[in-house]
């Protein structure tokens, strides 16, 4: 069936409900909301949280966004928390202690704090250990629940409250993780990176794939804060089309080891197109700067270039 | 009928597992524990059990998994030593926060540092104000029967708390002893269905499990676990004595070793208790009444008990196989002292922290703490109380 975005909004259940405290602008409830429309209907799900923004502004007691049940236990182990539900459900259902007909879905959300960084181990070890499960990074690129740190998803040379752009260190200097393909070497059954751009087909598309392929699959979704980002926050998505568009988040998935790129830009823009739009990058377009906006160039080149090599290397005919 | 048996402490606990047949152990090796997962996973490789075995990268996600898969519905176990134990620290505060009845077997052994490990008790002592429940036991047999007990206390609808049973490690854990096992299907007839009311898998009724509990909240949360503490004493007690009925063991509280007529006691916990006893035996021979006081429970502390059952005697020692750094004394020493205060019971006591990295106790060095009580009680004086016990004195 031809993917329909007015048809899902009005006709599947938001299961990550309004009420919601994350701010406006913030790319990460448009991700949780859509991934969770991919989750079939009569699907139950078990969504757990790792600490950030998400888990402190969706579960603040005694109230919840989640229809589904959920589960927060701690910063850097949404991984393993979530990998002893899916060893639980598996166990009860061998038994026969839940019913035949249901079926039930395990999806992990964590920052890039909880995700590259402070849990990577624990995910590391969930998907190693095969676990019938989804998790899903909704990066934005800093630790911004604890007020706009730098990670290991930190572009290099941007703004933040632990890597200041000051008269000396002109912000950040180190590049950033590529997390998607420390996941790829996991030799996962399916590994994607996505944003939420245009109808949102990419993303709700790799999220169906993901939660009914079976076997741990692992989503990588750029998800801009406004607040750390320095953007206007009705410029969301513009900022995630400007992110595709530069090759700075390429979209692509891939399955048992061969890469598809979802999407290739015509005319790929300027990096900085995506950059002069943030604050965080503002110095970056100040005289005698240049050279930043040069070596970041030629650091998503470079990034670019590998994927579409790594695409075709995989497709080679046999 | 009762099995005889000769079993490691390991052995031992690794059979009860295997007996309640938990639905999910996520565990990581370390020693002096690995045996325990061991042992399990053979049973799971050879279909003996219908468990699910979560083979975690490290203790800190083997405690997270025990958590997400008991808030999800299953009944949970796991197994840990020393740095192990720190390690999954976090998520042991969190698990008894969210009032899951994960039973863990600990076997106690010194943490780091430096690295050692032998056993002592600083494990344990590093987590005794987390909310679980924690039993101890003098050898394989009490670790298999306080696993045996762990699932019934641990779940009861008042209670609703983790549980550990810790025993000493290498003395017990690696020693082989006689025991008497239970069969099976009475054991899982003792043990009873895991029917949690709540849990994540349950379609028609979906939970959300681990908020974010701020100002308004969290000390009504903090306090219905300290009343769930509370509520485990007498649960201990009910099914202790079920216990009993069914397989004829008696426990309770604590033990009390000839502390009837005692004037002079000792308190300990676990393996010590074994050479506690011997010692207590010789000098009763030679006509001195002395006595001894084994803490099984150790939390819930049984405060007003412990009190009442030191009260009649001259002089006590309080042995605590963990150094509590902070120049007052041992926690053992700290709970039961605290409690003969409250009490009204003012009896000397003293404090002897040895053990410590598995320096080895012997029944000489026992038989020198009675001899101290025996001056304590003469002269009413109980000077420098945080004493040591084993310790090398410095060679010139």
């Amino acid at each position: 069936m031809a993917y329909n975005v007015r048809k899902i909004m009005a006709e599947t259940p938001s299961r990550f409900t309004e009420g919601h405290r994350m701010c406006a602008g913030c790319g990460a409830p448009v991700v949780a909301r859509h991934i969770m429309r991919a989750v079939k209907p009569e699907d139950h799900a078990v969504v757990c949280a790792a600490t950030g923004c998400m888990e402190v502004s969706t579960f603040i007691y005694p109230y919840s966004a989640w229809t589904d049940s959920f589960i927060h236990t701690a910063f850097e182990c949404a991984g393993a928390t979530l990998s002893g539900a899916e060893a639980a459900y598996k166990s009860l259902k061998k038994q026969g202690k839940l019913p035949e007909d249901e079926h039930t879905k395990f999806i992990a959300f964590g920052g890039d704090g909880g995700t590259y960084d402070i849990g990577l181990q624990s995910l590391s070890g969930a998907m190693e250990r095969g676990h019938d499960m989804v998790y899903v990074c909704y990066d934005n690129g800093a630790y911004m629940n604890t007020g706009i740190q730098r990670s290991s998803a930190t572009p290099r040379f941007a703004d933040t409250t632990t890597s200041p752009a000051g008269k000396v260190v002109p912000g950040k200097m180190q590049s950033r993780k590529d997390l998607t393909e420390i996941m790829v070497s996991h030799h996962l059954p399916y590994v994607a990176q996505t944003i939420a751009v245009d109808n949102l087909k990419d993303l709700y598309e790799k999220a169906e794939k993901a939660i009914y392929t079976e076997g741990p699959c692992f989503l990588n979704v750029m998800s801009p804060c406004p607040r750390g980002w320095g953007y206007a926050t009705e410029d969301l998505m513009q900022i995630n089309k400007l992110a595709v568009e530069t090759c700075y988040w390429p979209l692509y998935e891939v399955v048992d080891g061969v890469y598809k790129i979802t999407y290739k830009p015509k005319n790929k823009l300027p990096i900085e197109e995506f950059l002069k739009p943030q604050k965080r990058f503002r110095h970056l377009f100040k005289p005698g700067n240049e050279w930043m906006i040069e070596e970041f160039q030629k650091e998503v080149d470079k990034r670019w270039q590998e994927l579409l090599d790594l695409e075709a290397m995989t497709n080679k005919a046999e | 009928m009762s099995i005889r048996e000769r079993l490691s402490g390991n052995e031992a606990a690794a059979t009860a597992m295997k007996q309640i047949n938990p639905d999910v152990v996520a565990a990581f090796p370390i020693t002096p524990s690995t045996e325990i997962p061991q042992y399990f996973s053979t049973f799971v490789a050879n279909g003996s059990v219908d468990t699910e075995f979560v083979a975690v990268e490290s203790e800190h996600s083997a405690m997270s998994a025990c958590i997400g898969s008991q808030a999800a519905g299953a009944r949970t176990m796991t197994a840990t030593s020393a740095n192990g134990l720190s390690l999954m620290w976090e998520m042991i505060y969190i698990a008894s926060s969210l009032r899951l009845p994960i039973v863990m077997s600990l076997v106690n052994r010194a943490v780091s540092g430096p690295l050692n490990i032998h056993n002592d008790h600083s494990d344990a002592m590093g987590v005794r104000d987390a909310g679980w429940v924690m039993l101890f036991s003098e050898n394989n047999q009490e670790a298999y029967d306080n696993l045996l007990m762990a699932h019934r206390i641990a779940e009861h609808k008042d209670v609703q708390l983790p549980l550990m049973v810790c025993q000493d490690g290498f003395i017990t854990s690696h020693s082989i002893e006689n025991i008497e096992l239970e069969e099976d299907d009475k054991v899982k007839a003792f043990v009873g269905k895991y029917q949690p009311e709540h849990y994540l898998l349950n379609k028609k009724e979906p939970i959300a499990i681990g908020p974010l509990d701020l100002q308004g909240y969290l000390f009504e949360h903090k306090a219905q676990q300290a009343e769930a503490m509370k509520n485990a004493k007498n649960v201990i007690l009910e099914v202790s004595k079920d216990f009993e009925k069914t397989f004829g063991r008696k426990y309770g509280l604590f033990e009390e070793y000839k502390l009837d007529d005692a004037e002079i006691a000792i308190v300990c916990m676990n393996s010590t208790a074994g050479t506690t006893k011997f010692v207590v035996d010789e000098l009763r021979n030679k006509g001195i009444t002395a006595g001894l006081l084994k803490i099984r429970v150790y939390r819930p502390f049984p405060g007003e008990e412990v009190a009442k059952a030191l009260s009649h005697v001259k002089a006590v020692a309080v042995l605590d196989k963990s150094d509590s750094l902070n120049a007052i004394g041992g926690a053992l020493f700290s709970d039961v002292t605290s409690s003969m205060f409250v009490n009204g019971v003012n009896v000397p006591t003293v404090n002897y922290v040895y053990g410590i990295g598995g320096r080895d106790t012997t029944s000489s060095q026992i038989e020198s703490v009675y001899s101290d009580l025996q001056e304590i009680a003469k002269s009413g004086k109980a000077e420098n109380p945080y004493r040591y016990l084993g310790l090398r004195k410095e060679e010139n």
